[in-house]
């Protein structure tokens, strides 16, 4: 299973905890995570990724065994860690605004 | 007993404020959706336990929520606002074309006539329309393909469809408005559109009477009289007879002409309010007094309410959801503040009283008048 930490408003939206964990087919992308949290939680649809381009939204970052993904693409494999589940994918808020 | 319902949405969620027709004692339920913007909320007049809000955020971009109890309990439907087609371009500030880009639903008009359909205006300027209650959006894509769309530019807030009144004589006639393009006027249900803006002048455009590029802020209608249209301009405030055909200023003796609110007495046509702003570079009000303006007149000769509101020391704003009027007798009034504050008037503008007075800044103010 795959270990995703979403932000704090999304997990109220989701109705779930600090993690939730999903079934991901090989090979384990970004891409590939975002379509099974979709595909389990429709309410988050076109919060993390935007409807018109697929792409990230520019406040949120991806984090895998402490590297930055976020410029990594969405078809760009994640690391073994997250692959593997003994590390969660961190969808991270930017700290901005008031 | 007849109750009233106020839906507010705020900076940092909404809130439903309840009381019974004596719009005495008030409870305040919420903050919903707590710490997103809640640009607006709305019940349906078919069914007003169906209540439609738009919630957005930086972060996160675009839903819609949808309560079926009043209220009490809500849930996302659809939040996929795609242009029909190739989106094309509209101008930028600097007036090079830019394209068009959704970012958020400014105002939720729910149908008259069925509980399901609803009404989206949003950033970049577009309309679309729900028939199933949310849970799927299409664009009217005849407004936006008006020959006139490579021209529209964002006013100082986005471009932003902001009013949608719909006809209750006609279901084929709507109006809408557009900052800063102006107001539009379909009579074939939303297939076809055309600009509305005679008589207005603004002197920031290259023509000030041009048919489209005008920064229109509100427009408002009695139910009663749906051709007779009242607006505030970013300055002016000005009155329709025809429809939208052609516009006269009636700002008469207003200390300042700009503004963003503007709404009508629920059984007296000719009963106006507005709330006058000092300018659009100080977007509080003039000389630290809250004033809300009435005319009995149609416009032109306003008087000044303000009885319970500050007069001292007072520098809020009130945005152009952020009034509504509801259809008990005497008819109620209520508007919100940039300072978070929910004034009520029970009988009609002469005197208010804060319902709340600390939420986060206003948004919108909706009114359910319930049996």
């Amino acid at each position: 299973m795959i270990r995703v930490v979403l932000p704090q408003h999304l997990r109220t939206l989701a109705g779930v905890g600090a993690e939730i964990a999903l079934e991901v087919p090989a090979p384990v992308t970004v891409g590939r995570v975002l379509d099974a949290i979709e595909e389990c939680y429709p309410m988050l649809r076109g919060t993390v990724r935007e409807y018109g381009t697929g792409q990230r939204r520019p406040f949120l970052r991806f984090f895998a065994c402490e590297d930055d993904w976020s410029h990594a693409g969405m078809d760009a494999e994640l690391p073994a860690g997250v692959a593997e589940g003994r590390e969660p994918l961190l969808i991270i808020g930017a700290i901005a605004g008031g | 007993m007849s109750q009233v319902r106020v839906l507010v949405g705020t900076k940092k969620g909404a809130f439903v404020l309840t009381a019974d027709g004596s719009r005495k004692s008030w409870t305040v339920s919420g903050p919903f959706f707590a710490g997103w913007e809640i640009y607006h909320v709305k019940g349906s007049a078919v069914d007003p336990n169906r209540i439609y809000a738009s919630q957005s955020s930086g972060w996160f971009g675009q839903l819609i929520q949808r309560s079926d109890d009043g209220g009490a309990t809500w849930t996302p439907v659809d939040n996929k606002f795609v242009y029909d087609g190739v989106p094309g371009t509209h101008q930028w500030y600097d007036g090079t074309p830019h394209p068009w880009e959704f970012k958020r639903v400014w105002h939720l008009e729910p149908s008259l006539t069925d509980a399901e359909t609803v009404y989206a205006g949003v950033e970049d300027a577009a309309l679309f329309k729900s028939t199933d209650g949310g849970a799927s959006w299409s664009e009217l894509a005849g407004l936006r393909g008006h020959g006139s769309g490579p021209h529209w530019q964002p006013g100082a807030g986005g471009m932003c469809l902001h009013t949608i009144l719909l006809d209750p004589g006609n279901e084929q006639r709507m109006y809408i408005a557009i900052s800063a393009a102006g107001t539009f006027r379909t009579d074939d249900g939303g297939q076809s559109w055309k600009p509305i803006n005679k008589g207005l002048v603004s002197n920031f455009m290259p023509n000030p009477t041009a048919e489209v590029g005008h920064c229109v802020h509100h427009v408002a209608m009695h139910r009663a009289r749906p051709e007779v249209l009242f607006m505030q301009k970013h300055w002016d405030v000005m009155r329709s007879d025809d429809a939208g055909e052609n516009w006269r200023e009636v700002s008469g003796n207003l200390p300042t002409d700009f503004g963003f609110a503007i709404d009508v007495h629920a059984h007296e046509p000719e009963t106006l309010y507005v709330v006058p702003i000092k300018s659009d570079s100080e977007h509080f009000v003039p000389d630290g007094k809250l004033r809300v303006y009435r005319s009995r007149s149609g416009g032109n000769e306003w008087e000044p309410l303000t009885a319970g509101l500050p007069q001292k020391d007072c520098y809020v704003n009130v945005l152009r959801d952020a009034m509504a009027v509801d259809t008990l007798d005497d008819c109620g009034v209520y508007f919100g503040t940039s300072g978070g504050q929910v004034y009520a008037s029970a009988n009609a503008g002469d005197s208010w009283t804060p319902i709340v007075r600390d939420l986060p800044a206003v948004l919108s103010v909706e009114v359910q008048t319930l049996a």
